[in-house]
C-alpha cells in the first residue's frame, strides 16, 4: 500500500530526500470532521496574529 | 479643509483612502488617483487562471464605491510629484494623466496637503529578454498578475488539456522569470492549482511539471524561509515545501535567474554559474517588480527624483538604507512610520516603499549575477501599513500631531498567508501559514529569528475554506458593505 504514496519518487532525485505524506496524513487533510476542528484552530491563530500586529 | 491624495487604489491604497474618509468625514477631502477602473482581489487570480473563477468574480468597479464613500476618484496615473510647489506657489502638487475613456491623455495638477504613495509595482516583464516589453506581457508565457492575464492563462491551459486528452504530452514550467523576483507565493499557488486541475481532468499522467525559482531553497518565499512547530520539531519551510512538491510529483529548479525566454524554451543561469535551458509547452513566469517610474521636481523645476526615490523606483521612507552587508542587517533597519525623510507630508505603503534590503540572504552566481528574492510586501502587511499611515495622517490633520502617531514595521508585525493548493469544497487544500514577525529578528528570537508560538503552518481542506471565505470577506470589505470596518486587515 505504501507504494501508492511513494511509488512515483525517483531514487536519489531531489524528491528522494524529503518527507512524503502517507495515507493517514493525506486522509486527515480532507477529513471533514478533523478539518472543522482545524478550521477553528486556524482562525484562532490568525486572530491572535492580527491582534499582535496592530500597533 | 485638508486634502489627502492617495496614489494607487490597490489593497494598501484602497484601505488607506477608505479609512481616511471614514475618520476625516466631510470636512476634509480624500482623493484617489488610480489608472484602473476596477479593484482586483489579486489572491484569487490563480483561481481565474485555472477556470475556477471568472474575471468578474475577482474584480468590481471602483467608481460607485468611491461615490458612495464620498471619495474623489480620478481614473488617472500619477506622473510626477512637486513636493515644494512651483514658481510663486508653495502648495505641493502631483501631476496626473487621465486614463479614463472620456479624458484619456488629459493632464492635471492636483494639489495636496498629505500624499500617500500606494502605486504598487510596475510589472517589469521587460527586465527579461522575451518575457515582455516594459510592463507588457510577451507572447511566449502567461501570467496571473492581473485578472485579464489570468483569464488568458486559463484559455492557454485549457488548450494544453485538450492536447493531453489527444495523447500529446505537455511540459509545464511555473515560477519566477528573473533572479530578482518576489511573489513566489502566487506562482506556488498556481502550480499546485494546475496540478489539481490536470488531475481532475484525468490527464495528470500526461504532464511533466517543473518549478523554477530564484529562491536558494524551496520555501524561502522571499522571507529567508521560516520554521514552525510540526510533530514536536521546529520544521523548516524547506522541508514543508519539498514534501508538498514531492507528494504531487513536481520537480524543482532553484537558485535560477531566467535571462531569456523564447517560444517554448526558457534560458536560465544557476547560482553555481552554469547556463541551462528548459523547454516548455506552457509557462507562467512571474516578472520582477519595479517602481512605477514617478518623477519628482523641486520648486525650481530641478529633478529631485533621486532624493525621494531609490534607484529601483520605490519611495524612500524611514528605513536604514545604509545597513551594508547581510551580517549587519537588523530588524530595526525596517521602516516604522513609512514617512518620507525629506518631505514629512509624504508617505509610502505596500509595494511602493523602498525596503532597506532583501530579507533573504543575498546571493550571486560566480558570474556576478544577483539571484535573490526581493522582499514580499503584499496582502495583509500592505493593508496594515495603509491603515497605520492613515491613522497617523488623521491625527496630524485632526489633532495637530507633528509626528506620525502610528507605526507599521514589517519587523514588528506578523502575516497570515493562505496558499491554495487546489480548489474544491471537499477536495481542495491549501497551506495556512502564520509568520511572526515577517522580517526575522535574530536578536529577539535567536536561532530561527521568529516567535515559534506565532509562526505556524499546516496543509488541509480547512485552509482552503479559509482562503475561499477570505475571498468573499475582503471583497465585501473593499465594497464598503455593512460592517466593513469590523473586518480586520
Amino acid at each position: 500500500m505504501a507504494e501508492k504514496h511513494v511509488g512515483h519518487i525517483e531514487p536519489y532525485s531531489a524528491q528522494f530526500g524529503t518527507m512524503i505524506p502517507m495515507g493517514g496524513q493525506k486522509f486527515l487533510r480532507t477529513c471533514v470532521l478533523w478539518q472543522l476542528v482545524r478550521f477553528v484552530a486556524i482562525n484562532i491563530r490568525m486572530t491572535i496574529l492580527i491582534l499582535k500586529s496592530h500597533h | 479643509m485638508a486634502r489627502l491624495v492617495v496614489m494607487g487604489g490597490g489593497v494598501s491604497g484602497h484601505t488607506a483612502a477608505t479609512f481616511a474618509k471614514k475618520y476625516l468625514g466631510k470636512e476634509h477631502e480624500v482623493v484617489v488617483v488610480t489608472p484602473n477602473s476596477k479593484w482586483n482581489w489579486i489572491p484569487s487570480n490563480i483561481w481565474v487562471g485555472v477556470g475556477e473563477m471568472t474575471s468578474n468574480d475577482v474584480t468590481f468597479a471602483l467608481a460607485p464605491v468611491y461615490k458612495k464613500a464620498g471619495i474623489d476618484y480620478r481614473q488617472a496615473k500619477a506622473v510626477s510629484i512637486n513636493p515644494e510647489g512651483k514658481n510663486d506657489n508653495d502648495k505641493p502638487f502631483i501631476t496626473i494623466e487621465y486614463t479614463s475613456k472620456d479624458k484619456a491623455g488629459t493632464s492635471e495638477e492636483l494639489t495636496y496637503d498629505y500624499l500617500i504613495n500606494a502605486t504598487g509595482p510596475k510589472l517589469n516583464f521587460g527586465a527579461t529578454e522575451g518575457l515582455g516589453e516594459g510592463s507588457e506581457l510577451g507572447s511566449h508565457t502567461v501570467s496571473v498578475c492581473t485578472a485579464d492575464h489570468a483569464t488568458h492563462a486559463n484559455l492557454e491551459l485549457k488548450a494544453c488539456i485538450e492536447k493531453m486528452k489527444n495523447g500529446e504530452r505537455q511540459t509545464f514550467l511555473i515560477g519566477t522569470g528573473h533572479g530578482m523576483c518576489t511573489c513566489q507565493g502566487a506562482a506556488f499557488e498556481y502550480i499546485f492549482n494546475i496540478e489539481k486541475t490536470l488531475a481532475d481532468a484525468g490527464v495528470r499522467d500526461m504532464a511533466d511539471m517543473k518549478w523554477i525559482s530564484n529562491e536558494s531553497f524551496l520555501g524561502d518565499f522571499g522571507m529567508g524561509g521560516l520554521h514552525f512547530k510540526v510533530g514536536g520539531y521546529a520544521t523548516s519551510s524547506k522541508v514543508f515545501s519539498e514534501s508538498l512538491y514531492a507528494e504531487r510529483g513536481l520537480e524543482w529548479i532553484i537558485g535560477a535567474h531566467v535571462n531569456k525566454v523564447e517560444a517554448g524554451v526558457a534560458h536560465y543561469e544557476l547560482l553555481d554559474g552554469t547556463m541551462n535551458s528548459q523547454e516548455f509547452d506552457f509557462a507562467m513566469l512571474i516578472p520582477p517588480f519595479a517602481g512605477v517610474g514617478l518623477k519628482a521636481y523641486a520648486k525650481d523645476s530641478s529633478d529631485i527624483t533621486d532624493t525621494i526615490f531609490a534607484p529601483n523606483g520605490f519611495m524612500k521612507v524611514d528605513a536604514n538604507y545604509n545597513a551594508g552587508s547581510y551580517e549587519n542587517w537588523k530588524a530595526s533597519d525596517w521602516p516604522k512610520t513609512l514617512q518620507n525623510p525629506t518631505y514629512s507630508n509624504i508617505f509610502a505603503v505596500g509595494i511602493a516603499f523602498a525596503p532597506p534590503h532583501p530579507i533573504s540572504k543575498p546571493m550571486s552566481s560566480p558570474n556576478g549575477t544577483p539571484i535573490v528574492p526581493t522582499p514580499p510586501r503584499t496582502g495583509m502587511p500592505s493593508a496594515m501599513m495603509g491603515k497605520a499611515v492613515t491613522l497617523s495622517i488623521c491625527d496630524m490633520i485632526l489633532k495637530g500631531a507633528t509626528e506620525p502617531t502610528h507605526t507599521s514595521s514589517m519587523a514588528e508585525m506578523g502575516a497570515a498567508c493562505v496558499a491554495s493548493a487546489g480548489k474544491g469544497l471537499f477536495t481542495g487544500t491549501a497551506a495556512a501559514m502564520t509568520v511572526y514577525p515577517i522580517v526575522p529578528d535574530f536578536e529577539k528570537y535567536p536561532g530561527v529569528g521568529r516567535d515559534m508560538n506565532g509562526t505556524t503552518g499546516e496543509i488541509g481542506l480547512a485552509a482552503h475554506w479559509v482562503k475561499h471565505i477570505l475571498h468573499h470577506i475582503f471583497i465585501w470589505k473593499a465594497k464598503l458593505k455593512p460592517g466593513w470596518t469590523l473586518i480586520p486587515e
